[in-house]
Formats: C-alpha cells, sequence, structure tokens
C-alpha cells in the first residue's frame, strides 16, 4: 500500500458532529435487508404472470456515514434497479431499509422525510432536467415542495450553484438545452443538494461524461462531501473510478450481492471468480501488457430464469457439481479487512475442492 | 469553504449565447417560415372577416329576392352574385364564416380540454385507470369519423349545438389518445423521477414537470383537427344534420346550390372553394407550428 | 486561404513516405477538411487531417466528443449528409479517389473495399429481417452467387466471429441477440465482402467490460488473420492501447500528436495528450486530486487562427494564439504540433512542467 492510496478522504472525525468515530466503528448510516424486486412478465390470453425477471434478488449491505460505497456490475446485475428501489422510485416486493436507525416504510420513517436524507444524481444529465424550467426553478423545486418559501429557495439555489461551480449570475436563467453536460451534471448534483440530505445515491453520474470532463465534476464530487459532511453511494460499471474514489467497494451479479469490502482488499486480492474476472477485463494500459485471453467467455446472461444454484456457476472456470445445485451464501473471507464474498471456494467445508477445511470452533 | 468557481469563467462560448426560452426560439424559426407565415394571415384574415361580418358585407344576407336569382359573379352591386333565392352570395359568404369557423373550433376546443385531461390522467396515472380510459376510447375509435358524426348527429337531431355535441364526441378520442400517448413518454423521462424523488405529490409534479411538455404537443395535434372539423361540420350542414336553413353556412350553401351547377357552376362551387382554403390554411399553419416546435437541441 | 503548415514536406502522417515499391499503402489521406454549413453558421469539424494507413495496420483515433474523430471516419466512407457538408482535400482507399468518387461508384466499394462498425449495432440492422438474410443480402450485392452459397458464406463468417450455435442464431432478429451477441453479428456484416479497410466507430463503448475485452480480442485475432487495415475510433485510452499499432491524438478537427502506441503513452509530446493521460482516471490516484484539463473544447464554428488547444494550455505562449504551431518530429515515427514537443517528449507522463521549463 503506497503512501497515496492512505485516502485523504477519511471520514471527517475533525469535524464536530463526529466526535469519536474514527475509521473501523462507524455506525451504519444506511441498512439494506434482503432487498427484493421481480419484475413479472404478462402474457396469455388472461395476463397472467409467465415469468418474472429478477431483478433484485435478496441483497444486504451496509453504508457507514462519511463514507463512499461504490455499487459495480454489469448490465442485468440489478445495480439500477437498486438505486431506485432505495429511493422508493420502485417498490420493494420484501425486504427493508433502515436510515440512521429508521426503517422506511409505514412506522418508522415516513417517504417524505427519507428523501430529505437522501437523493439521487442520475446518469442522462439531459433527461434529468425539465427542459421547460429554468435551472433556478429546477434547483428550487425540491425545496418548495418541501415548504420553503420561494424567496428563499432561490437564494439555496444561487448558493448551490456557486458550490458546484458555476457563476450564478450566468448560470440561474438558462435553459437546460443551452450548457453542456458537464454543466448540466453539475446542476444534477446542486439539485439533489438542494434538500439538505445526508445521503447521495450517485447512479453512473460520471458514465455520460468526456473523461476530462469527468475529472472535474469527480473533484467536484469529493469537495462537496468534505464540505457537506456527505455519505455517497457511487453506482458505476467504470472500476477505475470506483476504485478512485470509493472508500468499499459491492460487487453485484444477477441481482445478487457476491463480494463486499475494503475497496484495497477487492483490487488487490478479489475472492470471488467474478470479481477476479471482471478485474482483469479492464483494458490496460501498458501496451506491453495486452490481454490476451478473455477472461469471461459469453455475455452476461439474463437475470429471467437465472441459473440455479450460484449464478455465477455458467460462466465460472472454478464451477463444479455442487455450484450449479446449491446457493453460496455472502460470508466473511477476511476478518481483519472486513471482506465479504459469495463463493462455495472460500466457504470453509462447503464441500467445492477448493475450499478450506472447516476449522473447529474455539 | 474552497468553492472552485474558476471554472465558471471559463466558458466563454456558452455565456456569448443569449439565454432563450423555449417559446422565443419557436417564435423565432415561426418568423423564417414564409409558408406558414402566409397561411397564418390567411386564417387570421378569415377570423377577422367572421367578426366584423355585419361591417364588411355588402347586403343582408337573409334578403331574398325572386327576381334577382342566381345572378353570375360580377353582377353590378352583387360581386359574387346571388344564390338561388335571391340572396347575396357574398355577404352570405362572409356571414358564413362565422358559423362555419364557430362549427368548427367549438368541437375542438370541447374535445381538447375532456380528451386531453382523460389522456393526461391515464397516460400518468397507468396501470388499470389507463386501460379503462383507453379502451373506452378505442370503442369510438374503432369508427369513421365521418359515419360517428352522422350517426351520433342523426340520434340527437339536426341544429348547430347538436351537431358540436356529435362532433366533440368524434375528436375526443383520438386527442385522448395523443395526450396519453405524449404523457407516457414524459413520465418516464429521469427529470419526473427526480421530481418524484424529492418527495413531490403527483399533482404538483403534472402541473409543473408534465403539462408545459406535453401541452405543446396535444394543442398541435388539435390545430390540425381544426380543419378536419371544417370539413366534417360543413358536410353534416350539407347532409341537412347542422344548420338548418336561412342560417348562411357553407356547407348548407352547398346543398341548398346543388340545382344551379347546371346554370352556374362557379357560383355553386363557391361556398366550397371557401372551405377548401380555410381547411387547408388550418391544416399548413398546424404543419408549420409543429415544424418550429419540433427543436432539436 | 494560406497553405496550412501541414502541407510541409515532413508529413503529419507517423507512416512512412508511401511505400509503394510493394504496394502496402492502403489509405492516404492529405490535407482532409470537413465543414457542416447550417443556417446556424458553419461548423469546422476537421481541420487538415494527414495521415497514411499501411495493409494490416490498425490504427486508433483518440478523441473526446466534439473532437471530429467520426466525421474523419465517415468522410473515408462518405457517409457525411451531402447537402450540408463541404469535404476537401484528397482521400486515397486503394487507389480510388474517394471525393471524386459519384455514389453508385461509392456504393460499390462499400462492402468489399472498405466496410464500417457502429457503437450502436441495433442500427446496423433492419429489425423485420433476419440477421442472416442480411449478411447474405450484402454478399449478394457484390458477388453474384446463388442464395444457398450466400448462407453458407454467412454461416462461416458467424464462425469466424466466434458466435455459438451459429446455424441457428442465423435465423435470429436483432432483438432476439444480446449486446454482445449483435455487436459480433455486425462485425460479420462488415467482414462479409473482405473488406480491406475496415472503420470501427467507438464500437465497444457501450459494451460492459467483460465483453468489450472479448470484442476487443476478437478485432484483433480477425484483423490479424484477414490482414485488414483498421481505423478505430475512441476516447478510452485503455482501448486504444488494446487495439492500436499507431495511435492519432484528435482535437479541434486536428491531429496533434502521432506515433506508434508505445511512444505517444509512453513519452506523450504535446500538452493536451498529457493533460487527457493525467485526466484519466486510475485507481492509483485515489486520495489524490485529479488534474483536470481546464475549460471546454472551442467552438467549432468559431475557430481561432492560432493552436485550439492554447486557451486551456499551461505551457501556451502568445505565439501560440496567432498561429498554428508546426509538427515537430520528436521521436522515430513520432510527431506533435506543439512549440514545446521536444521538451515535454523528454518528461515523463506523470511529471508536471513549468512554462520556464518547457521554452528552454
Amino acid at each position: 500500500m503506497s503512501a497515496e492510496s492512505i485516502a485523504v478522504e477519511t471520514p471527517p472525525a475533525e469535524t464536530a458532529g463526529h466526535a469519536g468515530h474514527r475509521s473501523g466503528e462507524r455506525r451504519a448510516l444506511v441498512s439494506v435487508n434482503d432487498l427484493k424486486k421481480y419484475f413479472p412478465i404478462r402474457g396469455g390470453l388472461l395476463n397472467r404472470t409467465i415469468a418474472n425477471v429478477q431483478a433484485v434478488d435478496g441483497i444486504s449491505f451496509e453504508v457507514k456515514r462519511g463514507e463512499t460505497l461504490g455499487i459495480v456490475g454489469e448490465s442485468g446485475c440489478g445495480k439500477s434497479t437498486t438505486a431506485r428501489l432505495l429511493m422508493r422510485l420502485i417498490e420493494p416486493d420484501s425486504g427493508d431499509v433502515i436510515i440512521d436507525g429508521k426503517r422506511v416504510g409505514a412506522d418508522g420513517m415516513s417517504l417524505r422525510g427519507m428523501r430529505r436524507q437522501m437523493q439521487m444524481v442520475f446518469q442522462d444529465s439531459f433527461a434529468s432536467l425539465n427542459p421547460r424550467l429554468t435551472i433556478e426553478d429546477t434547483i428550487a423545486f425540491g425545496p418548495m415542495v418541501h415548504g420553503v418559501p420561494q424567496a428563499e429557495a432561490r437564494t439555496r439555489a444561487r448558493d448551490l450553484l456557486a458550490k458546484v461551480g458555476l457563476d450564478p449570475n450566468l448560470f440561474i436563467r438558462r435553459y437546460p438545452h443551452e450548457l453542456s453536460g458537464g454543466q448540466r451534471q453539475r446542476i444534477n448534483i446542486a439539485r439533489a443538494l438542494a434538500l439538505e440530505p445526508k445521503i447521495v445515491l450517485l447512479d453512473e453520474a460520471v458514465s455520460a461524461l468526456d473523461k476530462s470532463v469527468e475529472a472535474q465534476v469527480l473533484n467536484l464530487l469529493m469537495d462537496l462531501k468534505r464540505d457537506f459532511e456527505l455519505t455517497y453511494i457511487f453506482i458505476s460499471h467504470d472500476l477505475h473510478v470506483v476504485h478512485y474514489v470509493s472508500d468499499r467497494v459491492l460487487v453485484m451479479y444477477l441481482g445478487q450481492v457476491v463480494e463486499i469490502g475494503p475497496v484495497d482488499e477487492i483490487y488487490a486480492s478479489p475472492r470471488h471468480p467474478y470479481t477476479q474476472a471482471l478485474l482483469s477485463a479492464m483494458p490496460s494500459m501498458d501496451p506491453d501488457n495486452r490481454a490476451e485471453k478473455p477472461p469471461l467467455a459469453g455475455d452476461p446472461p439474463n437475470p429471467i430464469n437465472p441459473p440455479s444454484g450460484c449464478r455465477f456457476h455458467t460462466r465460472c472456470p472454478f464451477a463444479e457439481d455442487l455450484c450449479s445445485k446449491r446457493s453460496p451464501t455472502l460470508e466473511l473471507v477476511d476478518a481483519a479487512a472486513g471482506q465479504f464474498a459469495a463463493c462455495h471456494m472460500t466457504s470453509p467445508g462447503s464441500g467445492h475442492s477448493k475450499a478450506p477445511q472447516k476449522r473447529a470452533t474455539a | 469553504m474552497n468553492t472552485p468557481i474558476a471554472e465558471a469563467n471559463i466558458d466563454v462560448a456558452q455565456v456569448a449565447v443569449q439565454s432563450r426560452g423555449y417559446w422565443t426560439t419557436v417564435l423565432q424559426r415561426l418568423r423564417r417560415d414564409r409558408v406558414t407565415l402566409f397561411f397564418g394571415s390567411v386564417v387570421l384574415a378569415i377570423i377577422l372577416v367572421a367578426i366584423f361580418a355585419p361591417l364588411l358585407a355588402p347586403h343582408d344576407p337573409y334578403h331574398a329576392s325572386m327576381i334577382k336569382r342566381l345572378k353570375p359573379v360580377g353582377t353590378e352591386g352583387h360581386l359574387l352574385g346571388t344564390d338561388e333565392t335571391g340572396r347575396d352570395m357574398l355577404s352570405r359568404l362572409i356571414y358564413g364564416a362565422r358559423l362555419s369557423l364557430f362549427m368548427g373550433i367549438m368541437p375542438v376546443i370541447n374535445a381538447l380540454v375532456i380528451g386531453g385531461a382523460l389522456g393526461i390522467i391515464a397516460g400518468f396515472v397507468g396501470g388499470r385507470t389507463n386501460m379503462i380510459i383507453m379502451r373506452a376510447m378505442d370503442v369510438f375509435y374503432a369508427f369513421p369519423s365521418v359515419l360517428l358524426a352522422i350517426a351520433i348527429s342523426g340520434a340527437l337531431g339536426a341544429g348547430i349545438f347538436n351537431a358540436i355535441i356529435s362532433l366533440t364526441l368524434v375528436f375526443i378520442p383520438p386527442l385522448a389518445r395523443v395526450s396519453e400517448s405524449v404523457t407516457t413518454q414524459v413520465r418516464n423521462l429521469d427529470y419526473v423521477d427526480a421530481a418524484r424523488a424529492s418527495g413531490a405529490r403527483a399533482l404538483t409534479i403534472i402541473r409543473v414537470h408534465v403539462l408545459s411538455n406535453v401541452l405543446g404537443a396535444i394543442f398541435i395535434y388539435s390545430t390540425s383537427l381544426i380543419s378536419v372539423s371544417i370539413i366534417l361540420a360543413s358536410g353534416l350542414s350539407f347532409l341537412g344534420l347542422g344548420t338548418k336553413p336561412p342560417e348562411p353556412e357553407w356547407g348548407l350553401m352547398l346543398n341548398t346550390l346543388r340545382q344551379a351547377i347546371y346554370v352556374n357552376p362557379v357560383l355553386a362551387a363557391l361556398p366550397g372553394v371557401m372551405i377548401f382554403i380555410t381547411s387547408l390554411s388550418f391544416n399548413l399553419v398546424s404543419d408549420g407550428l409543429r415544424s418550429a416546435m419540433d427543436i432539436k437541441v | 486561404m494560406t497553405m496550412s503548415v501541414t502541407e510541409a514536406p515532413t508529413p503529419l502522417a507517423a507512416g512512412s513516405a508511401p511505400d509503394t515499391a510493394t504496394g502496402r499503402t492502403l489509405v492516404d489521406v492529405r490535407d482532409l477538411r470537413v465543414a457542416f454549413t447550417s443556417e446556424d453558421g458553419t461548423v469546422h469539424a476537421v481541420n487538415g487531417v494527414d495521415f497514411t494507413l499501411d495493409r494490416g495496420e490498425v490504427m486508433c483515433i483518440l478523441g473526446e466528443s466534439g473532437s471530429g474523430k467520426s466525421v474523419t471516419m465517415r468522410a473515408l466512407m462518405k457517409l457525411l449528409p451531402e447537402r450540408k457538408t463541404t469535404i476537401t482535400g484528397s482521400i486515397m482507399v486503394d487507389g480510388h479517389d474517394i471525393i471524386a468518387l459519384d455514389d453508385a461508384a461509392m456504393s460499390d466499394l462499400r462492402g468489399p473495399t472498405v466496410s464500417m462498425i457502429f457503437q450502436e449495432p441495433m442500427t446496423a440492422f433492419d429489425p423485420v429481417f433476419t440477421v442472416g438474410d442480411q449478411i447474405a443480402e450484402a454478399i449478394r450485392r457484390h458477388e453474384s452467387i446463388s442464395d444457398a452459397d450466400a448462407r453458407k458464406r454467412a454461416l462461416e463468417l458467424f464462425e469466424l466471429v466466434q458466435i455459438p450455435s451459429a446455424n441457428r442464431r442465423l435465423d435470429n432478429y436483432p432483438f432476439e441477440m444480446s449486446g454482445g451477441m449483435r455487436q459480433r453479428a455486425m462485425i460479420a456484416l462488415a467482414l462479409s465482402c473482405r473488406p480491406s479497410l475496415l472503420l470501427a466507430d467507438e464500437p465497444t463503448t457501450a459494451l460492459d467490460a467483460t465483453v468489450q475485452i472479448q470484442i476487443l480480442l476478437l478485432l484483433r485475432q480477425l484483423q490479424r488473420d484477414l490482414d485488414m487495415a483498421v481505423v478505430f475510433v475512441t476516447h478510452d485510452i485503455g482501448v486504444a492501447v488494446e487495439i492500436g499499432d499507431r495511435i492519432a491524438v484528435m482535437y479541434a478537427g486536428r491531429f496533434v500528436e502521432t506515433g506508434t502506441v508505445r511512444n505517444v503513452f509512453g513519452h506523450p509530446a504535446h500538452p493536451y495528450t498529457r493533460g487527457l493521460m493525467n485526466s484519466t482516471v486510475k485507481g492509483s490516484m485515489r486520495g489524490t486530486r485529479l488534474q483536470a484539463i481546464d475549460g471546454s473544447p472551442p467552438d467549432l464554428s468559431r475557430m481561432p487562427p492560432g493552436c485550439a488547444f492554447a486557451p486551456r494550455c499551461g505551457l501556451a505562449e502568445p505565439v501560440c494564439f496567432e498561429q498554428y504551431p508546426a509538427t515537430e518530429s520528436v521521436g522515430e515515427r513520432h510527431v506533435a504540433a506543439c512549440i514545446h514537443a521536444r521538451r515535454l517528449v523528454a518528461t515523463a507522463p506523470g511529471e508536471a512542467i513549468t512554462k520556464a521549463e518547457a521554452s528552454s
């Protein structure tokens, strides 16, 4: 671990409000338990459900206050659906989300209350802005919905524009179609911050931007996180960006969590074969070290009727009989690092030829 | 606090562009479209003629004279001749503009309000509500509009207001369909999701985010319906299901002048020419509006 | 219009002078300029591009959006909207003068000589016909063979692009195939008439990482086996490294640096290339602030007289704003258009350099 990788983004222990909390024992700010969402496919005369798209199939994870959790996966893995489930733009079939100790839903935290705690930045910077509203109106909309008087909402909009690096005098009366992708994304960020949330969900927020603009926006996101003491959930398919931005990383495959742990551990020693394949699929930056063989064959499968047992077994180079029969569970593989993986190979006594022996309990 | 304002100053190119709203851009494009401007002025002229009919018409449109029947175009005192009962054609055409326009535009306005509302609700709420509303519309949609108009008018009886009711019912389904389609598209866009994510209620979202993006398309479609409505209204009057004689209305005039076709074909064609010009002008204006509003950003 | 500096005897192209002896030169582009006229003004998309490409060579054009990379490539195949476009300069592909060709002649070339694959495979296929039918149709447009023979060729192509259960897949409709499969089918379609030049417009940008690497390796293998020249447009440095032999970095319609992949990324000699490399996020940058390039690309309808990158360049001198810099040769088949090129090539990629140091 080189000196550079000691994150400057350690939780803001210096600032008031986090007294006593150092890295390690932070209370979970967001706790997701067994979240499930199936999309029915209807057919036949009576519009019966003939199959289900198992978009998200029982995922659980935690996000600690002040950290950035990166979520990676390929198409069909369910990460975008997860984002929408967290924001309650889609209703989950089962499972719950607990924010700051309160369960979102009927008895705990109301939806309106949840939306003051957690906001989202979307991928498509253009489609996420109403083309008929000025920038100021777009940003002020959220606060006004929650009862903030118009004048104050407008002032807040101007302040936020300045905070995201856009001169308020120049941009207040503009319309989305007059701006570049990078500027629009800054406005999306400002809009998300207008409600003063604690958590920001970034769903592929920088994926559609040019590389140089991406760098600018990432710098901005890091500044804002520090200035506003935010917690980020950063969803992306770009492994380099996730590596740069995150403290911990969660890897999804076909609607399930296959691995989760601190970013350096995951990138240096991935335990799940899918994570390993994903990491080695990143194009090399070294002309003398080009890829020779693709780490995985075939396309990511369809979440309709996923494979039995371990969903990855159809593409896994280490698959054995056991893998198609029994689904592995997410287990601790490295206690010191806090790294979990869902694989029979890392689960002691699972029956897989590569699995470690079950250690006798002390 | 470390605010990176420096980057704000660099977008010189963007600053130079003047901030223009959507409608300003539309107006600008319209100004450059000569065809639309021309036909727009034709429409305007016809509307003005209809409004100022009493001042413009040289004679009383109801004043008949058996001596002066079917005088040809260019007769002294009667610029466009007289009809089969001796009434001045020019005056009847001018006054006819009132009724024809009224019977053409009113149904569309009614259908816009009713059909538009139905479609927006169906599109926004979705699910079973959408199914119920749209399938009900489909029942009416299955009939050709002319047949449907005649059938409803036949059931209600002749008369201007019955004709308007009939035409309104004919136009509600297509307007509902268009509004539902556009609303569904807008509803699935990210900015509506973003509005939901900020905790806004459904009505607020419709008012602030959906309406302004949807009304444009619905409005355009309605203007294209006006030209159809004028023809249908005239058709109903021609068949005796709309205006009753002696009211001056172009469709009715076509009917009563039928016998004159062998005597003076030009005279008999005049009301048809007016229907044609009016309908065509509305059609082209609506086309022009649609092109102007189709801004690719 | 004064002659552009790029017309100087030392070609900007990183390739050597056309190898007429063995006839290996396939593409020869000189001073290509493309402008689009509309009621809002003229957009100068390409402003003087020169390069040569040998048979069997892979060249990557690396640039961000608005750099003109896609326009350059489409000009090679004359796929630009005729009424709005003005093309000047010369484009020679396999001895044919592309700019002078009429529609019919160009249509004959598309397929057997030059072919293209796109970013979104759905747009290359007609949704109402099976992929097998479309490939067979393409073959029969250029060769008079029977239906059955064309289908056999299509089957061979599908096996060449490693589509599993090829025979069954021939009867699939485009929407029935997954993203990676469609991309392979599109490659099969592009290769159906055995072109000598393949143009690839960001074909892997929309694909997942694991599928992207499969397609890149497939393209590399096919290119080697069929001795095909490839022009590959991308915005991703990693992809350029994986697929390219040579690379041209493009900014505001010009090639600002060209050379072999090893040379350009090992010893970048243009401030834009260096800026691009430094701002490309890598995991190792964790904890540090990213070195973003300030500002944004210029308005292509108002091109400045000097270097288009000068307003954003930390090393810009007054002369940079007045005159487009001459092309400097900074290594073997490695050139860059910058007054500081020689100094920059000697500085390691990640190392910062001040104006004073650059001018010395």
